[in-house]
C-alpha cells in the first residue's frame, strides 16, 4: 500500500515533473527515465550541473529547454568541479546571509564517459574535499551522444564503433571499469548503484543521497536501445535482466558498509541478457563463457563486502 | 588611504580581499603561488569571509568559478602560462555564459622548454577568449585594476570576465610601495555583486543551452557586441575610480607623446625600462614616445588612433613569438588599423624579453637611434637573439 502510495506520488504528481516531456531522446531511453525518476526524489529546491552528453543534447537546444530546475552546461570533463563551484557559493552565500539558508539540493549529473574516463579527476577532487553533492552518473556503457563509441564503462566484448569486432579483435578488449569503488575509495557518506528498472530501489537511494551532509556517488545503469542495439520498447527489460544475472548488481556502500539492496535468488545465466542485445551479437559461447565466469568472481566479491563491513 | 612597502602578490591578494571576493577557486603555479598563498592565508585567519577551494587542477579551478558565479557569488582565480593553457577550453565557455569571474594572470612563458619565467605567451595564445584583458606597469596598477575589474565585470551592461595581466617576477616578486584605499571607499565604489540572471530553485533558468546554426551566429554576435561596447563601461569605471582615490587610468596610457614623431607601443612592465630610455632621449633633445595599452581587449581602437597624434614611425615591442604569423599579435592589430585608415606610418616590429629575458633602457635607445634590419626573411627582428 506504501509502496503503492509512493509511486502514486511520484508519477503522477505533476509537479514533480522537473525534466519536462517534449524532449528529444530516442524512443524507449531510459536514460532519460532515469534523469527523470531521480529529479522526482531531488525536488524543486535543486540546482544541476549536466556534462555535455545525450542527455544535456537532448534537453536544451537553444532557445528551448526541458528543465523546470535551475540547470547549467559547462562542459564535458568538468561536471563535478562546476557542482563544487555551486556548493560553495550557496555555503558562502548562506555564511553571508545572502540568501536563505534553506540547503539547496546540488547535483551533478554525468555519462559514463564524462564520469569514468574524462571527468574522472575532477569527479576525484570534487569527492575528496568533500562537497555536499549529489554526483548522477548515467551509465549507458558507451559515448552515445557522439555515435556509440566505447569508454572505459563498456562491458567487456561489446561492439561499439571505436571496439568493433573482427579478424583480430573480440570488440571491447578490457573490463569494465569497477567506477562505484572507485567513489567508495574516496571514502564518502554514500556510493549506491542503480537502475530504472527497479524505480523504488532509485527513489530510496537518492532520498538517502539528499540526506547526507557530503557526497554521494550513484551510478545508475541506463539502458539506451540505439548504442545496444536492441528493440526500443524493452529498455526496461534489459536493465531487470541485467540486475538479475548478477552483471549490475544493486547495492549501497553507507559510511563504508556494502550492502546488496536486490538480492536474486540465483542468477540468471548471463547469456539470457547477453543474447538479445545486437552489441554482443559477434560473442561465442566460448567468450560468453569468460563473461560468465568474471561475474561470477565479481558477484561474490560483493557479497563478501557486504559481510566483511557489517557492523 | 594607507601606504605601504609590500611584495605585489601580497598586495594583490589583499586587494581581492578590499573587493571581497568570496569564492577563490585556484590551483598553484609559478609565479603565481604567492597571490593564492596569502588569499589562503587571509580565509584561514578569518580575516577574508570566502570559501578558498584547493582544486585538482586549472580546468576545475576555472569550472567551479563558472559554478559559483552563476550561483551568484563574487569568485577570484587566478594562474599562469600551463595554468592558463589548461583552463583554456574554460575560458571561452565562462564568457559565453556571461559571468563576471575574475582573473589574475601572472604572465609567463609557455613550454617547452619549460620555463617560469615572464613572457606573453600566455595571454597571447587566450586573446581571442571573449574576455575583457587589462594589463599593468607596476604594483598600484595591478591592485588598482583588480578592484576595477570586478566593477566592470558585474556591471549589468557588461557581464563579462576579466583577466588582469600581470608580468610574473619582474612584478609579482617585487616590493613596492603601494597604496591601499581603506574597506569602505572599496564598498562603496564596489557594492555586492548581484547576479542578472542565476541558478535559483526560485526563478529556475538554463544556463549553457545548445546551439543550431539558425541562432550560433546570433549568440556569438550578441557576445561579441557585449564585448565591445564594454570599453564605455571601462572608460567610466576607470574615471570614477579616479575621482574616488586620485590615481586616473586611461585604456590607453601615453608618455611624451606631445612633440614625438617617433613612439613605442607596448604593454606590460617592460614599458617602464622604455620610459627610462624615452627620459635618456629627451635629454639629448630627442623626443619619443610611449603608448602604452592598459586595455587589450576589446581592443581601444579609436583611443589608439588618437593617441598617435604627430608620429610617423612606430615601434613595436612585444613578449611574444608569432608562430607562423607574420609578425606578432599586437603589431598585426594596429597594422590592420592604420591600412585601413590609410594612415602614413611606417611601423616596426621586434619581439624582447621572452622566457624572461631582461631588455634594457639601453636596448630601446639603441632601437631608436639604430634600429637593427629584420631578421632574414621574416618581417621582424628578435632582439638579441644568438643564431
Ligand atoms: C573535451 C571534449 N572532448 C570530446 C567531446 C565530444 N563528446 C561530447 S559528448 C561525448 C560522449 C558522451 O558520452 P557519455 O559521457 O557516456 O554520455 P552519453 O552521451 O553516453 O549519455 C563526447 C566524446 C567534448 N564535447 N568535449
Ligand atoms: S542514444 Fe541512447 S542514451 Fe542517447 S538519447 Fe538515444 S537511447 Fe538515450
Ligand atoms: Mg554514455
Amino acid at each position: 500500500m506504501k509502496i503503492l502510495k509512493t509511486l502514486e506520488k511520484y508519477m503522477e504528481d505533476p509537479s514533480l515533473e522537473l525534466v519536462a516531456s517534449g524532449h528529444r531522446a530516442c524512443q524507449g531511453c531510459a536514460e532519460v527515465l532515469a534523469l527523470r525518476m531521480a529529479f522526482k526524489v531531488l525536488g524543486k529546491n535543486t540546482i544541476v550541473a549536466m556534462a555535455t552528453g545525450c542527455m544535456e543534447i537532448i534537453s536544451t537546444p537553444l532557445p528551448i529547454t526541458c528543465w523546470r530546475l535551475p540547470w547549467i552546461h559547462v562542459a564535458f570533463e568538468n561536471t563535478a568541479a562546476v557542482a563544487s563551484g555551486i556548493e560553495s557559493a550557496i555555503r558562502i552565500l548562506m555564511a553571508k546571509g545572502k540568501i536563505d539558508k534553506k540547503w539547496i539540493n546540488v547535483v551533478g549529473v554525468a555519462g559514463d564517459g564524462g564520469t569514468s574516463d574524462i571527468g574522472l579527476q575532477a569527479l576525484s577532487g570534487a569527492l575528496e574535499r568533500g562537497h555536499r553533492l549529489i554526483y548522477i552518473c548515467l551509465d549507458n556503457e558507451a559515448y552515445m551522444n557522439t555515435g556509440v563509441q566505447r569508454s572505459s564503462s563498456t562491458p567487456y566484448g561489446a561492439s561499439t564503433t571505436t571496439s568493433p569486432p573482427g579478424k583480430k579483435s573480440i570488440g571491447q578488449s578490457t573490463w569494465k571499469k569497477d567506477m562505484p569503488k572507485i567513489a567508495v575509495a574516496h571514502n564518502i557518506p554514500y556510493v549506491a548503484t542503480a537502475c530504472p528498472s527497479y524505480p523504488f530501489d532509485l527513489f530510496n537511494k537518492l532520498k538517502k543521497a539528499k540526506e547526507k551532509d557530503g557526497p554521494s556517488y550513484i551510478h545508475i545503469l541506463s539502458v539506451c536501445p540505439t548504442g545496444w542495439r536492441i528493440p526500443s520498447e524493452m529498455a526496461i527489460e534489459y536493465g531487470r535482466l541485467a540486475v538479475r544475472c548478477g552483471m549490475f548488481p544493486l547495492y549501497e556502500v553507507e559510511d563504508g558498509v556494502y550492502k546488496m539492496t536486490f538480492k536474486p535468488d540465483t542468477l540468471i545465466p548471463v547469456e539470457e541478457y547477453i543474447k538479445g542485445q545486437g552489441r554482443f551479437r559477434h560473442l561465442t559461447e566460448k567468450e560468453i563463457k569468460e563473461i560468465q565466469q568474471r561475474v561470477n568472481s565479481e558477484w561474490e566479491k560483493l557479497n563478501k563486502l557486504c559481510e566483511i563491513t557489517k557492523p | 588611504m594607507k601606504r605601504k612597502g609590500i611584495e605585489v602578490s601580497k598586495a594583490i591578494a589583499e586587494a581581492a580581499k578590499l573587493a571581497r571576493v568570496e569564492v577563490v577557486s585556484a590551483y598553484p603555479i609559478t609565479p603565481q603561488t604567492h597571490i593564492v598563498e596569502h588569499l589562503a592565508e587571509l580565509v584561514a585567519n578569518g580575516e577574508l569571509e570566502a570559501v578558498y577551494l584547493n582544486v585538482e587542477s586549472e580546468h576545475s579551478a576555472l569550472s567551479a568559478c563558472v559554478g559559483a558565479a552563476a550561483t551568484g557569488a563574487r569568485t577570484f582565480t587566478s594562474t599562469s602560462a600551463q595554468g592558463l593553457e589548461l583552463m583554456h577550453e574554460i575560458l571561452f565557455i565562462t564568457s559565453s555564459l556571461r559571468l563576471p569571474v575574475v582573473m589574475v594572470l601572472v604572465n609567463r612563458a609557455l613550454s617547452a622548454p619549460l620555463s617560469i619565467w615572464c613572457d606573453h605567451s600566455d595571454v597571447m595564445a587566450a586573446r581571442d577568449c571573449g574576455w575583457i584583458m587589462l594589463f599593468c606597469e607596476n604594483g598600484q596598477e595591478a591592485v588598482d585594476s583588480l578592484i576595477m575589474a570586478y566593477r566592470i565585470a558585474e556591471d549589468k551592461r557588461v557581464l563579462l570576465p576579466v583577466i588582469v595581466n600581470v608580468d610574473g617576477f619582474t612584478l609579482s616578486h617585487v616590493i613596492e610601495p603601494i597604496e591601499f584605499p581603506e574597506q569602505d571607499e572599496v564598498d562603496r565604489f564596489l557594492p555586492p555583486y548581484e547576479a542578472l540572471f542565476k541558478l535559483d530553485p526560485e526563478r529556475p533558468v538554463t544556463f549553457g543551452a545548445y546551439g543550431m546554426p539558425e541562432i550560433y551566429t546570433e549568440a556569438k554576435y550578441a557576445q561579441e557586441m557585449a564585448l565591445v561596447s564594454s570599453k564605455k563601461v571601462i572608460k567610466e569605471v576607470m574615471e570614477e575610480f579616479g575621482k574616488r582615490f586620485g590615481r586616473e587610468y586611461k585604456v590607453v596610457e601615453t608618455y611624451n607623446m606631445e612633440n614625438s614623431k617617433v613612439a613605442f607601443v607596448s604593454c606590460g612592465s617592460i614599458n617602464e625600462n622604455i620610459k627610462t630610455a624615452i627620459d635618456l632621449l629627451k635629454k639629448d633633445g630627442l623626443d619619443v614616445g610611449l603608448i602604452s595599452l592598459r586595455l587589450f581587449r576589446p581592443f581601444p581602437s579609436e583611443e589608439f588612433l588618437e593617441s598617435l597624434k604627430n608620429v610617423k614611425r612606430l615601434i613595436v615591442v612585444e613578449r611574444s613569438m608569432p608562430q607562423g604569423a607574420t609578425n606578432t599579435p599586437i603589431f598585426n592589430e594596429i597594422c590592420a588599423l592604420i591600412f585601413t585608415r590609410k594612415l602614413d606610418l611606417t611601423v616596426e616590429n621586434y619581439i624582447a624579453g621572452l622566457g624572461g629575458r631582461d631588455v634594457l633602457p639601453q636596448e630601446f635607445l639603441e632601437l631608436v637611434v639604430n634600429p637593427p634590419e629584420k631578421d632574414h626573411g621574416r618581417e621582424y627582428k628578435v632582439l638579441g637573439v644568438r643564431g
